[in-house]
């Protein structure tokens, strides 16, 4: 069973040009509604992602972009509304759907006393350039050098799709970059993103929801 | 499941402080009935096993906190049930790691506590076999208290009023056995709560995780 979070596992096959896995799935979601707290916050959302799709989630603080991603990776239920998986209800089996996600969240889940070795592959740690601090307590990396192994966390763990929250906070210019085109190379081999971003992006066959 | 376990392992030996105050409190605490209850070794033998249990007890609640608290708050138990394990597969994780780290020394160090409060040497064998499935009750069912406090506002307060109650009935039980002349009965009972609580407890924490993140 594949541990996102567990260093050590995929060793081998983590650099994103190598063509794997070219399954290709598909993501549709119907009238989706989601509660937070006793407030509904989102109602009627629907959209459908083909295999390579990329799927930017706008809107303004607190316009339930996060809620929908926590939704959407089966971590909040739905009030209302059908999550597909190739044509089968997600979230029928959590653990299975699970395994589907490569998870990106509001904060990074990097461990400070754990080395980024430790908690992300070493290939992995090469995409985002923080292969030269692969043995340094992750408590001396910034802010944005954290973000960074949390992407190479989502990268290393080959899931055909990206769930990202605010991907780019506290990125510089030539990290969005880098992690732009480690998205390309997500959707080249049939992979999908959804991500929640407040940074102006154009990219090719680009779906945009206004929440 | 050995790999979860593992990751547990290290991060909590890099963080080695909190299981260590957890030991520390428990020999001082030990250590303080011996001077508030005199030298007298009459008294003292009496009560070892008690002081035993409860200082145990209290000690196994320290780390509590800081079992689910601190993955909570840096978005790593998004990750955890995301991770393709069962939620109860995370929660027996933590309360295999919780035992190791905390019920496991304390195991190890109630013997020379008890014999420094005068526990006759005859009757140590039967406390720390008492002591056993006592520390894993308390590792289950602290990680169920744990899980259930965790994201709570004022969580802090509402954990020992949740784990008291439940621990008092393996108290009342592993103290009869360390000090009943006839320690099977209660013994069996001991053991028979683990056994409720080795399944219950995990799949318990499971679902109050599963509510955390929610």
């Amino acid at each position: 069973m594949p541990l996102v979070i567990w260093s050590g596992l995929n060793h081998s096959r983590t650099h994103p040009s190598i063509p794997c896995r070219g399954t290709q799935h598909l993501l549709k979601a119907e009238k989706l509604s989601i509660f937070r707290g006793d407030r509904l916050i989102l109602n009627g959302i629907s959209f459908s992602l083909a295999p390579g799709g990329i799927l930017i989630l706008r809107g303004a603080n607190g316009a339930g972009k996060s809620s929908l991603l926590r939704a959407l990776a089966g971590l909040t239920p739905l009030a209302a509304g059908e999550l597909l998986w190739d044509n089968l209800p997600a979230l029928a089996d959590r653990e299975a759907h699970a395994a589907r996600i490569g998870w990106l969240g509001h904060q990074d889940a990097v461990k400070s006393a754990l080395t980024p070795a430790e908690q992300v592959p070493q290939t992995a740690l090469a995409l985002v350039e923080l292969e030269k601090f692969a043995d340094l307590p992750a408590r001396f990396l910034s802010a944005g050098q954290k973000r960074r192994l949390a992407i190479a966390r989502v990268v290393a763990a080959e899931k055909p799709l990206w769930l990202l929250d605010e991907p780019t906070t506290g990125l510089d210019a030539a990290s969005v970059d880098r992690f732009l085109e480690l998205c390309a190379a997500q959707r080249q081999r049939g992979g999908m993103v959804i991500a929640s971003t407040h940074t102006p992006l154009d990219l090719p066959n680009m779906q945009v929801l206004t929440l | 499941m050995i790999g979860l376990i593992a990751r547990e392992l290290r991060l909590s030996l890099r963080h080695g402080a909190e299981s260590m105050a957890a030991l520390l409190f428990f020999v001082i605490a030990g250590t303080l009935f011996a001077f508030g209850a005199g030298p007298d070794p009459a008294i003292l033998t009496r009560i070892a096993p008690g002081v035993v249990w409860v200082t145990a007890l209290l000690a196994a609640l320290l780390p509590l906190e800081r079992l689910f608290g601190p993955d909570f708050e840096d978005g790593t138990l998004d990750l955890l049930l995301l991770s393709g394990w069962p939620a109860y597969a995370i929660g027996g994780a933590k309360a295999t790691v919780h035992w190791l780290t905390t019920g496991l020394p304390l195991l190890i160090i109630a013997g020379p506590l008890a014999s420094m409060l005068r526990l006759p040497g005859e009757k140590l064998p039967l406390l720390l076999l008492t002591l056993l499935p006592g520390t894993l009750i308390f590792s289950l069912l602290g990680t169920l208290a744990a899980a259930l406090t965790t994201g709570a506002r004022r969580g802090a307060m509402l954990m020992p009023l949740i784990t008291l109650p439940l621990m008092i009935p393996s108290l009342i039980f592993g103290t009869a056995a360390a000090t009943n002349p006839h320690p099977v009965a209660p013994l069996y009972m001991l053991f028979a709560m683990l056994l409720a609580a080795l399944p219950l407890a995990p799949l318990g924490t499971g679902l109050a995780l599963r509510a955390a993140a929610e």
